[in-house]
């Protein structure tokens, strides 16, 4: 498609504005060039915890129904340890529970992948 | 999952709330089978990733994940009194090409079993792959198929990735069908229509986030469309268009 392979896909050319030539987006703050755009996708995922998870329907979801209703729903063994088991903090009651352990779970998928990506991007063949 | 959090208030003996298949829906052969079967698509995924990773692209792989498991949370209803949540597959995948998608999507899987006991552990492998690996390899390809006849990426992102993405959950849903009828659980033509059924619902919920977030991200930030494709995306082996 429109791939410029003129330019050169990598090798730390002078950080993220090198990338898109297209306009700015008046995104607030830093713009769209800014190194810390992906502290608006955080706020995005932690937005989601916090405004739709204490929303989310307690109904069983495609699974647990079809285990209900066919009648394996009590081959479900109880796990081994419990951290924040149900996406509930323990000893905290109600949406701040769930909403903490939602931010909790953010927190460390975000951080796993990105250590996993400084590793894997860093180490190239 | 989130019976939980009616469950103190109601004070509702409600079923154990779970949403990820825990441990004991599945045989312990099956299980393994389907560990052995993810292991091999993950070695190859950090293979393929590492030859191919821009340093520039590590953060979207950080804030995809994190997105997901957020999203996950969100149970949304659909009829008869059954939810259903994002995957998220095949969004992961069209950001971030296939390989780099199937990381973020074994570590949040990863995260939900081994923080928040949901999903098994022994079963954590046939749940990396029915919810990951299905959408970020299979519902990813049938994406570039389906966005190839309508005239290329760029033109038909969105309503391909939609597509891509419903019949990522049923193919998902159709897995673990056939892994509870292989375990005995239930036989498969009970399972099959139940599991089919309702997740052809879900996939619709599936369909309508993966094509709002990419609509979003296109008008917001069509750089990362480009980024992705052309950084994590390459090297997969395959014609770049």
């Amino acid at each position: 498609m429109t791939d410029s392979s003129d330019r050169p896909s990598r090798g730390g050319d002078g950080g993220e504005g090198g990338d898109g030539g297209d306009g700015g987006d008046g995104g607030g703050g830093g713009g769209r060039r800014s190194r810390y755009w992906w502290l608006v996708g955080l706020a995005i995922a932690a937005g989601t915890v916090i405004l739709l998870a204490p929303l989310a329907s307690s109904d069983p979801d495609g699974l647990e129904r079809v285990a209900g209703d066919q009648g394996f729903l009590g081959n479900a063994r109880d796990a081994l340890f419990s951290i924040i088991p149900d996406y509930t903090v323990p000893g905290i009651n109600g949406n701040l529970s769930t909403i903490l352990a939602g931010l909790i779970g953010v927190a460390l998928v975000f951080g796993i992948m990105l250590l996993l990506g400084r590793v894997l991007a860093r180490r190239k063949r | 999952m989130l019976a939980a959090i009616a469950a103190p208030v109601t004070g509702s003996g409600a079923a154990p709330p779970q949403m990820h298949a825990p441990d004991g829906f599945l045989s312990v052969p099956v299980a393994l089978v389907m560990w052995a079967v993810t292991i091999v698509v993950l070695a190859i995924a950090v293979r393929r990733t590492n030859a191919t990773l821009d340093e520039k692209a590590v953060p979207l792989l950080g804030v995809m994940a994190a997105f997901v498991f957020a999203a996950q949370m969100f149970n949304f209803q659909v009829v008869g009194g059954t939810s259903g949540h994002l995957l998220g597959g095949v969004l992961a995948a069209v950001l971030l090409g296939p390989w780099a998608a199937t990381l973020v999507m074994a570590c949040v899987v990863g995260v939900q079993a081994l923080v928040f006991q949901d999903g098994g552990l022994l079963v954590m492998g046939a749940n990396i792959f029915n919810m990951g690996i299905v959408g970020t390899l299979g519902g990813f390809y049938l994406y570039r198929a389906i966005a190839g006849v309508f005239g290329g990426e760029d033109r038909a992102r969105v309503p391909a990735a939609g597509i891509a993405a419903w019949a990522s959950v049923v193919a998902g849903a159709t897995c673990m069908a056939l892994e509870l009828a292989v375990s005995g659980t239930t036989p498969l033509q009970l399972a099959l229509p139940a599991m089919v059924g309702v997740h052809a619902l879900i996939g619709i919920g599936e369909a309508l986030i993966t094509m709002a977030a990419l609509a979003f991200i296109s008008v917001t930030r069509s750089d990362l469309l480009q980024a992705g494709r052309r950084t994590v995306g390459r090297g997969v082996g395959e014609p770049a268009s």
